[in-house]
C-alpha cells in the first residue's frame, strides 16, 4: 500500500496534466468569478468618507437589529427547509431505487420539475392555489370556515423553498442509492438485518454523500435566495436586504455588500460543516458488478401504500405547475377557487412571439450546463485524488458563487468586461452572449460540482489503482473507469444545472444586451410587468417547463439504457 | 450609375426635407431604448413607428428602473444607448445629475407647460413628459364583496379600522411612483400630519410589496382587496378583464412619465424623431389604447378618448390640489425613503399590532366612552405618529449626506454612518409602536 502510495506521488510529480487542469481552473474562477466579485464587494471594507480600509461596516451590521433579525430568519427557514425538504425526497428517492417501482424514470423526473420554477409566475401560481385566498382556503372557507395559513410569512418561504429545492435532495440522493453495491446490503441481510434497520443502518449511511450533498445545497441556496422571499414581501431575510440595498437609488451605502460578504462566509461555512460531517469516512465500494440496490418486489398492500405516498408528494411539489398551467389556460382568474373560464389565446401569443427565447435559452443552459459538469468533474477529481497543495481552495472558491447575489456578480461582469471591447466587431465584449453563459456556468457550478464530488467519492480509489497496474494510462484511466462509474453524478449535476440555468434571472437580466441574444427568463420577465402579460408570461413558463422536463427525461432515458449495455442493471 | 443613384436619393432627400419640415433627416440604423415600461406599452409604440419610420430597428430593452439607471451608469464609458424611457421623474434626476442625457428640445408644438401642478418637461430640457399618471386606490370588487368592504374614495378612508389587514403598496424606496404618493401626502397635509395619515393606513397594511407591480398583480388575483397604485396599472388591469375599479383622492399628484436621450447615444437623429414621434398626435393616441391607459401629454388627444377618460387639462380638481414642490422632494428624497422603510416596511408587524389595540379600544369606547381611556388612546396616536426627525432636519444636508455616497469632496464630513442612522431611527420605532399598543390595551381594559 505505502509503495502504491508513493508510485502516485512521484506520478503526480512527474506528470504535469493535474497541475495544468488546475491552474486553467483556477484561471476561469479568477477571471469569471473572483474578480467580477471582488470589483463589487471590495465597498464592504471601505470607510465612506476616506476609503481607507476598515471593519467598522461590519460592526454596523451586527449592531443592528434589522440585520440581525433578517440573520436569525434566514438560519431558521434554511434550517426548517431542509427538514421539509428531506421529507419530501426520501420516499420518493428510496421507494423509486429500492424497489420495483413502474415509472421509475418518470417519477425522478417529475421529481425534478420543481426546480424549474420560472421567476415571478411561480409565486403568482402558489398564491392562486394556496394563498389567504387562494384555491385551498377558499374551498376550505367555504365548506368548513377554516383557512390554512401556508403562505404566511416565514411559513409561506419554508413551504415554496422545501418544494422548490427539495429535488437537490432526491436528486443527489437517488445517485448514491443506485451507486451503493448490493452485495453491503445483501450481506447485511445474511446477517439478519431487515426492513427499517437495514435502512437506517446500512443504505442510508452509505448513501450519506449524496444526502449531504443535496442537503448542504438545500441549506446554501435557501439562505442565499432572494426571489422567493421578495415575491412573497418577506423581506426581513439576509438576501432580501442585500438585493434591496443593492438596487436601490440613492441608498448606495456599504451594508449590501456587507451583507453579500455574511452570506458568502456562511455559505462557506456550511459547506464545511457538512464536509466535517463527511471527513474520515470512506463511502467508496469496490464491488461495481452488481451496480445499485436489489430492487425488491413489494406486496399488494404495500404497493397501493406506496403508490399512494408517492402520489400526495408529487401532487404537492407539481401544486405550482398544476397552478401554472391553469394560468396558461385561463381568461380571469381573480378571487375565485378556479378561474373564470379558459381559452388557448395566451399560447397563440407566445407562440408568435417568442421563439428565439426558447433556441437561446436551449443554447445557453446547454452550453452552461456542459461547461459545469465538466469543470465540476475536473475539480472533484482534483480535490479528491491529487495531492496538489491548495486543491481545497479550487472547491470552496467554486461553491461560493452559490453565495454571490446574482445582482453582484451582473454588476460584476459589467465593470469588468464592459471596457474591454472585442475583437473584429469593437462591441463592449459583456454584450457578447457567451459572456452570459459563462455567468451561468459560474451561479450554476456548485450544483454540477457537489454531484460530481459525491459520485467520485464512491469510486473506490483501488478501480483506478487496478487500471493504472494495467497499463493504462491516467488519462485513460479517468476517461475509461472513472468518469463512466461517475455517469449517474455527471448527469445529476447536468440536470440541475441546466434545469436551473434556464429560468435563471439575476444575473441575466444585468448581462442582456439586445433582445435577440435574450433568454426565455428575460421574456418572462417583460411579461409579467403587465396584467395583460399574465396568460401569456404563464404559458411562456409552461413552455420552459415542458423543454426542461423533456431533456431531463430523455437524459434519464439515456443513462438508464446506458447502464442496461454495460450490464450495471440487472 | 451608383452615382445616379445617389444623386437620386440625394435629390429625394431635399424632397423630403422639405415636405416634412420637421423631420429634417430621414433617420435610419437601430436605434436602442432601455425602457422599465411594460410590453404592451412598447411592443405597440414599436409597432406605430416602424410603420412611420421603416428604415430604424428599434431594439427595446426592459430593465425595471432602478436597474436600467444602474446599466446606464455601469455602461457609460462605451454607451450604447439612445433612449432612456421610464415613468419615475426622479430616475431621470438622478441620470441628469450623474450627467449622462442630454438636452433636446422636441419640436412638436401644443403640449403644455404643466399637468396639475406639475411640469411636463425638464426645465433644462435634458427629458420631456410624454404621458401623465396619477396615484390612486384600485380594489377587487370581488374581494370587496366578499369581505364586506366598502368602496374608499381618500387616502383617510384607507386608515378605517375596516380596511385592516386589507391594504397594499409597494415601498417607495423600491418605487419611484409611490415614492411621490408618499410625497405627496407629505406635501398636501405637511410633514407631521402627512406622516401620521401614512401609518395610519400603514397599520392597515397586509403586505408591502418590493415591485410596483406586485400590488395590482395582488389586487388582479385578489390575495389583497385594496391596493395603492398608479393609474395606469389599475385601468389597464380593468381593461385586461379583471374585476377592479379605481379612483382617484383628491389629494394626488399626476406627474409625467419620461423620456430622455442618453448622452453620446450613438443614433442621435434617430432618437430624436422618435421623441417627436411620441409626443405627436399619432404616437399620443397610442396611449389611449386598451391594454395602455395612460393620460396623454398632448391635450388635442382626449378628443379621441373615450367618454369617461380621464382628462387632467379639463378635470381642475385632478392633481392640481397639491403644488407639487420638486425641490423640497429632492432635498429629503432618500430620508423620507429611508424613514418609511425604518419605521414602517421593516417594523409592520409592531406597528400592525399597535394599530390592531387601538381599532379595538376604539370601538370599545364607542360602545362605553370613559374620559380616562380616552386620554390614553390619543397618548397611544400621538406615539405611533411620532417622528424621529422633523421636517428641517429631513431637509438638511447634513442628514441627506449619511444617503449618498458620493461627496462633493473628501473633507466633506459625514456625522454619521446610514446604518447607524437607521438603527436609531428602527429603535425608536419599535420602542413606541410597543408601548402605544400597551397603552391601548390598557385603555381597552378601562372601557370593558
Amino acid at each position: 500500500m505505502t509503495s502504491l502510495a508513493l508510485t502516485r506521488e512521484s506520478i503526480a510529480r512527474v506528470r504535469p496534466g493535474p497541475a495544468v487542469a488546475a491552474v486553467l481552473i483556477a484561471l476561469f474562477l479568477l477571471l469569471f468569478l473572483v474578480v467580477p466579485v471582488v470589483q463589487v464587494i471590495f465597498v464592504a471594507f471601505q470607510d465612506k468618507t476616506t476609503g481607507a480600509f476598515t471593519l467598522i461596516n461590519f460592526a454596523d451590521f451586527f449592531q443592528n437589529d434589522l440585520f440581525m433579525r433578517s440573520f436569525w430568519n434566514s438560519f431558521y427557514v434554511s434550517a426548517m427547509s431542509v427538514v421539509v425538504a428531506s421529507a419530501l425526497a426520501l420516499p420518493l428517492a428510496y421507494l423509486t431505487t429500492r424497489f420495483e417501482f413502474r415509472g421509475a424514470v418518470l417519477i425522478q423526473s417529475l421529481g425534478i420539475i420543481p426546480l424549474i420554477m420560472p421567476p415571478f409566475i411561480g409565486a403568482v401560481a402558489m398564491q392562486l392555489l394556496f394563498g389567504r385566498n387562494g384555491t385551498v382556503n377558499l374551498l376550505l372557507r367555504d365548506h368548513f370556515g377554516i383557512s390554512i395559513p401556508f403562505m404566511e410569512g416565514l411559513n409561506g418561504v419554508i413551504f415554496v423553498q422545501s418544494i422548490h429545492y427539495f429535488p437537490f435532495i432526491l436528486i443527489n440522493l437517488s445517485a448514491s442509492l443506485k451507486n451503493i453495491d448490493r452485495a453491503m446490503e445483501e450481506s447485511a441481510q445474511n446477517l439478519g438485518c431487515h426492513g427499517f434497520r437495514l435502512f437506517r443502518r446500512i443504505v442510508f449511511p452509505l448513501a450519506m454523500p449524496g444526502y449531504v450533498a443535496g442537503a448542504s445545497l438545500v441549506f446554501i441556496k435557501v439562505f442565499d435566495d432572494l426571489g422567493t422571499p421578495l415575491l412573497l414581501n418577506v423581506n426581513d431575510m439576509l438576501a432580501p436586504q442585500a438585493y434591496l440595498r443593492i438596487s436601490s437609488i440613492g441608498i448606495a451605502d456599504p451594508m449590501g455588500y456587507v451583507i453579500s460578504v455574511v452570506l458568502i462566509v456562511c455559505s462557506l461555512l456550511a459547506l464545511w460543516v457538512s464536509a466535517l460531517a463527511m471527513k474520515g469516512k470512506d463511502y467508496a465500494t469496490v464491488q461495481r458488478g452488481g451496480g445499485g440496490l436489489a430492487r425488491r418486489r413489494m406486496k399488494p398492500l404495500e404497493l397501493v401504500a406506496a403508490y399512494a405516498v408517492v402520489l400526495l408528494i408529487l401532487v404537492l411539489v407539481l401544486a405550482p405547475h398544476i397552478g401554472l398551467t391553469l394560468l396558461s389556460f385561463a381568461t380571469i382568474w381573480s378571487f375565485s377557487p378556479f378561474p373564470d373560464a379558459f381559452t388557448m389565446k395566451h399560447y397563440g401569443t407566445v407562440f408568435l412571439e417568442s421563439g428565439q427565447y426558447i433556441t437561446n435559452t436551449l443554447l445557453y443552459a446547454s452550453l452552461a450546463a456542459l461547461l459545469d459538469v465538466v469543470i465540476g468533474t475536473a475539480i472533484a477529481y482534483l480535490v479528491l485524488r491529487s495531492k496538489l497543495p491548495g486543491r481545497q481552495w479550487l472547491d470552496y472558491i467554486a461553491m461560493a458563487a452559490l453565495a454571490v447575489p446574482g445582482v453582484v456578480l451582473g454588476i460584476g461582469y459589467l465593470r469588468s468586461f464592459y471596457d474591454v471591447p472585442m475583437p473584429f466587431t469593437g462591441q463592449p465584449l459583456s454584450g457578447f452572449w457567451l459572456i452570459l453563459v459563462f455567468a451561468l456556468a459560474i451561479r450554476r457550478l456548485p450544483y454540477a460540482l457537489r454531484a460530481c464530488t459525491a459520485a467520485l467519492q464512491q469510486v473506490s480509489n483501488s478501480l483506478e489503482e487496478a487500471a493504472e497496474n494495467l497499463g493504462a494510462t491516467k488519462l485513460r484511466t479517468i476517461s475509461r473507469v472513472v468518469v463512466p462509474l461517475m455517469s449517474g453524478g455527471i448527469l445529476a449535476g447536468f440536470v440541475t444545472s441546466f434545469a436551473t440555468a434556464a429560468v435563471e434571472l439575476s444575473a441575466t437580466i444585468m448581462l442582456v444586451h439586445s433582445q435577440s441574444d435574450a433568454p426565455l427568463a428575460y421574456g418572462l420577465y417583460v411579461y409579467m410587468q403587465s396584467a395583460a402579460g399574465r396568460g401569456p408570461g404563464a404559458a411562456l413558463g409552461v413552455f420552459a417547463v415542458v423543454i426542461v422536463g423533456l431533456g431531463t427525461y430523455l437524459s434519464h432515458v439515456i443513462i438508464e439504457r446506458g447502464r442496461r449495455e454495460r450490464g450495471q442493471d440487472h | 450609375m451608383s452615382r445616379t443613384l445617389h444623386g437620386v436619393a440625394a435629390a429625394l432627400a431635399v424632397l423630403l426635407a422639405s415636405s416634412t419640415a420637421a423631420f429634417a433627416q430621414d433617420p435610419s440604423g437601430k436605434l436602442v431604448v432601455v425602457t422599465s415600461f411594460p410590453k404592451d406599452l412598447t411592443s405597440a409604440f414599436q409597432q406605430a413607428f416602424q410603420k412611420a419610420y421603416p428604415k430604424v430597428t428599434l431594439e427595446v430593452l426592459n430593465r425595471n428602473t432602478n436597474a436600467g439607471v444602474k446599466y446606464l451608469q455601469e455602461t457609460a464609458s462605451n454607451n450604447g444607448t439612445d433612449l432612456f424611457w421610464a415613468s419615475a421623474p426622479d430616475a431621470f434626476e438622478v441620470l441628469k445629475g450623474a450627467n449622462l442625457l442630454q438636452a433636446y428640445k422636441p419640436k412638436v408644438e401644443g403640449i403644455p407647460e404643466k399637468v396639475g401642478a406639475y411640469p411636463i418637461n425638464d426645465p433644462e430640457g435634458m427629458y420631456a413628459g410624454f404621458a401623465a399618471s396619477g396615484y390612486g386606490i384600485m380594489w377587487n370588487s370581488r374581494y370587496m364583496k366578499a369581505n364586506e368592504l366598502p368602496a374608499p374614495k381618500e387616502w383617510s378612508d384607507l386608515a378605517k379600522p375596516v380596511y385592516y389587514d386589507h391594504v397594499a403598496i409597494s415601498a417607495p424606496s423600491r418605487s419611484g411612483t409611490t415614492h411621490l404618493t408618499i410625497e405627496t401626502i407629505l406635501q398636501g397635509e405637511g410633514w407631521e400630519k402627512g406622516w401620521r395619515t401614512n401609518k395610519e393606513i400603514a397599520g392597515n397594511y397586509r403586505t408591502i410589496t418590493e415591485r410596483s407591480f406586485g400590488v395590482p398583480d395582488g389586487v388582479n388575483s385578489g390575495s389583497f382587496g385594496i391596493g395603492i397604485v398608479i393609474d395606469f396599472f389599475a385601468l389597464s388591469s380593468q381593461a385586461s378583464g379583471f374585476p377592479v375599479e379605481f379612483v382617484y383622492p383628491t389629494v394626488t399628484t399626476i406627474v409625467p412619465a419620461n423620456i430622455g436621450i442618453v448622452k453620446n447615444a450613438p443614433n442621435k437623429a434617430a432618437a430624436e424623431t422618435f421623441v417627436d414621434f411620441i409626443l405627436s398626435p399619432q404616437g399620443q393616441e397610442v396611449l389611449l389604447q386598451p391594454a395602455i391607459r395612460r393620460l396623454p401629454v398632448n391635450p388635442a388627444t382626449y378628443a379621441k378618448a373615450p367618454a369617461d377618460y380621464p382628462n387632467p387639462f379639463k378635470d381642475t380638481s385632478l392633481g392640481s390640489q397639491v403644488n407639487f414642490d420638486v425641490e423640497v422632494s429632492q432635498a429629503r428624497y432618500n430620508v423620507v425613503d429611508a424613514l418609511f422603510d425604518q419605521l414602517i416596511t421593516f417594523q409592520l408587524d409592531g406597528l400592525k399590532a399597535a394599530t390592531r389595540a387601538i381599532h379595538q379600544a376604539d370601538a370599545a369606547l364607542a360602545k362605553k366612552p370613559n374620559d380616562k381611556a380616552k386620554a390614553l388612546l390619543a397618548e397611544a396616536r400621538d406615539l405611533v405618529a411620532a417622528m424621529p426627525v422633523t421636517a428641517q432636519e429631513a431637509a438638511d444636508p447634513q442628514l441627506a449626506g449619511a444617503f449618498t455616497v458620493e461627496r462633493k469632496s473628501a473633507t466633506d464630513a459625514v456625522p454619521e454612518r446610514q446604518a447607524q442612522v437607521e438603527q436609531k431611527w428602527a429603535a425608536f420605532a419599535k420602542d413606541n409602536y410597543a408601548a402605544a399598543r400597551k397603552k391601548a390595551e390598557e385603555a381597552l381594559a378601562l372601557a370593558r
